[in-house]
């Protein structure tokens, strides 16, 4: 259980508060108008963005400030998620060891989370000579190897096109099925919210309400969502 | 969302910072502590303070007055090797002072080929000794530099003004008076006051082609005081004087000198559809020709003389050559342990602070740093047996402004676009370095070390101070070989000196390309 307690986030004039308890295991999807504070939500998940007040709690230990390699969380940004001068391998095997000491097993993992992606034969190249869709790939399976128990996402797979998009969400939810971790991802798409989303958290007017079932919420928006969604 | 994530470790940079300080300030108390303000300053040292600042005036105007007309001609003319010159415009940063100097020497010196010229047509001789030869150094070195900034200032014009003028059928004339004398009055100052800075703490030139009560800089008096009459007191008194007179300018200057852009981009000619006339395009034709021969004339007289020269070069020489290429080595190893924690810091911080870094570092006099750490040594050791290390030592400061300016923008973006995804990685440390910073840098280290590499080969100054008989670099070898009238041998020693200052160059700046990120 990840609990955000009486959360504060202030940046310049900006504030956003959020009280909520996620659940590991399951999928939410944070909606909201642009500028609302999605990402910042997600940046201070991960201990990018300081909270001004309220704790930030793991499985009953106290997050708040931890720094965000020990958090137990990954996130994939919307760009610069490789590192274009290192192959595909070793931006993977950076997810098990930051310092790239890999023993035969990580390497045995790295390769194993290349195949599940689909990217076995595309392990020495650089993520330039990849497509944006591999470029994806490769970040996944680097999430992958992480086996963190909370997976952020932060429209990663904005750049791509319709279906490569959906294609990628479904790879993600492939993924954190089988790890069984939670998954928390940004969107702008009611359409990848009925996908794959459990719950919904809707970020408007300086709140980050608590979630609430996908489905339901999709079907009987209240009449702020209902603004938003249009 | 602008998150500010500093994965790099301040420590180390806040503490280079600090050593760097603590090397200058040290210096200067050094300094302090033993000027000798009671006998005051003599005549001669009055007159090395006009001496001074005058030459370093007329350095400035001649240089940015012939730069004008030559960054315009390459401004607007497109032509076969124009690329090729404005890269050579950027050679004389790193050329050895002695070498340039040298090659003057062969062109306008006493039996040089200007002199042979005029002895045949019956004209009097003239003289490079003296402050006509001083000025005529600085302006070698810093033409190019003038040409290069005013270029810029150029290229900042966009092409549709000058479309426009084409358009309005404009004389040229009104193009100068609407479009370039605005520009030049928004440049000039500013690269007046940089070259002026630059001359101001002047050393090798000086001692070369100056001297005497009437052609004698501060730099060169401290080293008078310092070697002829062994007077710390006075090397003190006149450092200080030199670092308030150089130190001063460079603040005044502060606000006008413009950003150095070691980059290229330059060899970017604007598409023009002005100044199309034949009397223009003979004009710029014959400027053009007329600063390439200037520069590259004493350049082939270094190649050509230095080519018999080599073999008649004493065994001294080569020792001399292994001397520098240890001081060009250390420095760069030197500069590295400094400037690289030191970009990490000022690049994790916002932007700011580093042009008046890049200033203090021009306006500081190395024999001022010399004669300080010289009185420190003394009484504890023999300063000669320090002499490499102090030299390699005082290089690396000098580099580490154009250094810093050279890295820390690109370090700053790397740290911007990649600083999340190690956080989130938990890259710390020396694998943040390894895997992430140093390659992303690599062109950039590559360059930056060769240029320090070059600059410490080929320096002509604190060593002046510490070494003895026994240990030289190869400048002063060199110079020691044209004061015992050695020519040939000077010569093969500038040749020798010239290939190792440009191999160190080429040499880091490729190996930084061939690991250059993808």
């Amino acid at each position: 259980m990840l609990r955000l307690e009486g959360i504060e986030i202030a940046l310049g004039d900006f504030r956003l508060r959020a009280e909520m308890e996620l659940a590991q295991g399951q999928s939410y999807a944070v909606i909201g108008p642009s500028g609302a504070g999605k990402s910042t939500l997600l940046g201070a998940l991960c201990g990018f963005v300081p909270l001004r007040a309220g704790r930030v709690v793991w499985q009953s230990q106290d997050i708040t400030t931890a720094p965000p390699g020990e958090r137990p969380m990954t996130m994939l940004f919307q760009d610069n998620n490789l590192f274009p001068h290192l192959s595909v391998t070793q931006n993977v095997g950076l997810g098990i060891r930051p310092d790239m000491r890999l023993s035969v097993e990580d390497k045995d993992r790295v390769a194993a989370a290349l195949a599940r992606v689909g990217l076995a034969d595309q392990a020495g190249k650089k993520p330039g000579a990849l497509s944006g869709g591999q470029q994806s790939r490769v970040a996944l399976a680097r999430v992958l190897v992480q086996a963190r128990p909370w997976v952020l996402l932060d429209e990663p797979f904005a750049a791509l096109g319709p279906a490569l998009r959906l294609e990628m969400l479904d790879l993600v939810a492939g993924l954190v099925a089988e790890t069984g971790a939670g998954l928390i991802m940004v969107t702008h798409t009611p359409e990848d919210v009925r996908r794959i989303a459990d719950q919904v958290i809707f970020v408007d007017d300086g709140v980050a309400r608590a979630p609430e079932p996908a489905a339901e919420l999709m079907d009987n928006p209240p009449p702020e969502l209902k603004a938003y969604l249009g | 969302m602008a998150w500010r994530s500093v994965p790099v470790s301040t420590k180390s940079g806040v503490s280079m910072a600090a050593l760097v300080v603590v090397l200058i300030l040290g210096a200067l108390i050094a300094v302090l502590s033993r000027a000798e303000a009671g006998t005051g300053f003599a005549p001669s040292d009055w007159a090395a303070m006009r001496f001074t600042v005058w030459q370093a005036f007329l350095s400035a105007l001649f240089s940015v007055l012939l730069a004008v007309p030559v960054a315009r001609a390459l401004a607007r003319r497109r032509f076969l090797g124009r690329g090729v010159l404005v890269t050579l415009l950027g050679a004389p940063f790193i050329l050895p002072v002695i070498v340039a100097v040298l090659g003057l020497l062969a062109v306008f010196g006493r039996s040089g080929w200007l002199n042979l010229l005029l002895e045949g047509l019956g004209l009097p001789a003239v003289s490079i000794y003296g402050i006509q030869g001083v000025v005529l150094a600085h302006v070698f070195f810093n033409l190019p530099l003038a040409t290069r900034l005013l270029l810029q200032g150029w290229q900042t014009v966009p092409a549709e003004r000058f479309r426009l003028a084409a358009q309005l059928r404009l004389t040229p004339w009104a193009v100068f008076r609407t479009l370039e004398l605005p520009l030049l009055r928004k440049v000039v100052p500013g690269v007046a006051a940089l070259i002026f800075v630059i001359c101001l703490t002047s050393f090798a030139v000086a001692l070369t082609l100056g001297g005497g009560p009437r052609a004698t800089t501060l730099e060169l008096a401290i080293y008078q005081a310092f070697r002829f009459d062994f007077d710390l007191g006075r090397a003190a008194l006149l450092s200080v004087v030199q670092l308030v007179m150089a130190g001063g300018a460079a603040l005044l200057a502060l606000w006008i000198i413009p950003a150095i852009s070691m980059g290229s981009g330059q060899d970017r000619p604007l598409l023009r559809w002005d100044a199309r006339g034949g009397w223009q395009r003979l004009w710029d034709g014959c400027v053009i020709a007329l600063a390439a021969g200037f520069l590259l004339v004493p350049l082939c007289a270094v190649v050509l003389r230095g080519v018999t020269g080599i073999v008649v070069m004493p065994g001294s020489v080569w020792q001399a050559a292994g001397a520098s290429f240890y001081v060009s080595v250390l420095s760069v190893l030197v500069l590295g342990a400094i400037a690289l924690p030191m970009a990490g810091w000022i690049a994790s911080r916002r932007a700011g602070g580093v042009e008046a870094v890049g200033l203090l570092g021009l306006s500081a006099s190395p024999l001022m740093i010399g004669t300080g750490w010289f009185i420190v040594i003394n009484p504890l050791m023999n300063p000669a047996a320090l002499a490499l290390p102090v030299t390699a030592l005082v290089n690396a400061l000098m580099a580490l402004p154009f250094v810093l300016r050279i890295i820390v923008p690109r370090l700053r973006d790397t740290l911007q676009d990649f600083g999340r995804v190690t956080e989130t990685l938990g890259m710390r440390g020396w694998p943040l370095w390894r895997w992430v910073i140093l390659p992303r840098l690599a062109p950039q280290l590559g360059f930056a070390a060769g240029l320090t590499g070059a600059l410490s080969m080929g320096d002509l100054g604190v060593i002046t101070l510490f070494a003895d008989m026994d240990r030289a670099t190869l400048p002063l070898q060199m110079y020691r070989l044209m004061g015992a009238y050695q020519m040939q041998a000077a010569s093969g020693a500038a040749l020798l000196l010239l290939v190792m200052a440009l191999g160190a160059f080429w040499a880091c700046d490729a190996v930084g390309k061939h690991y250059a990120a993808a």
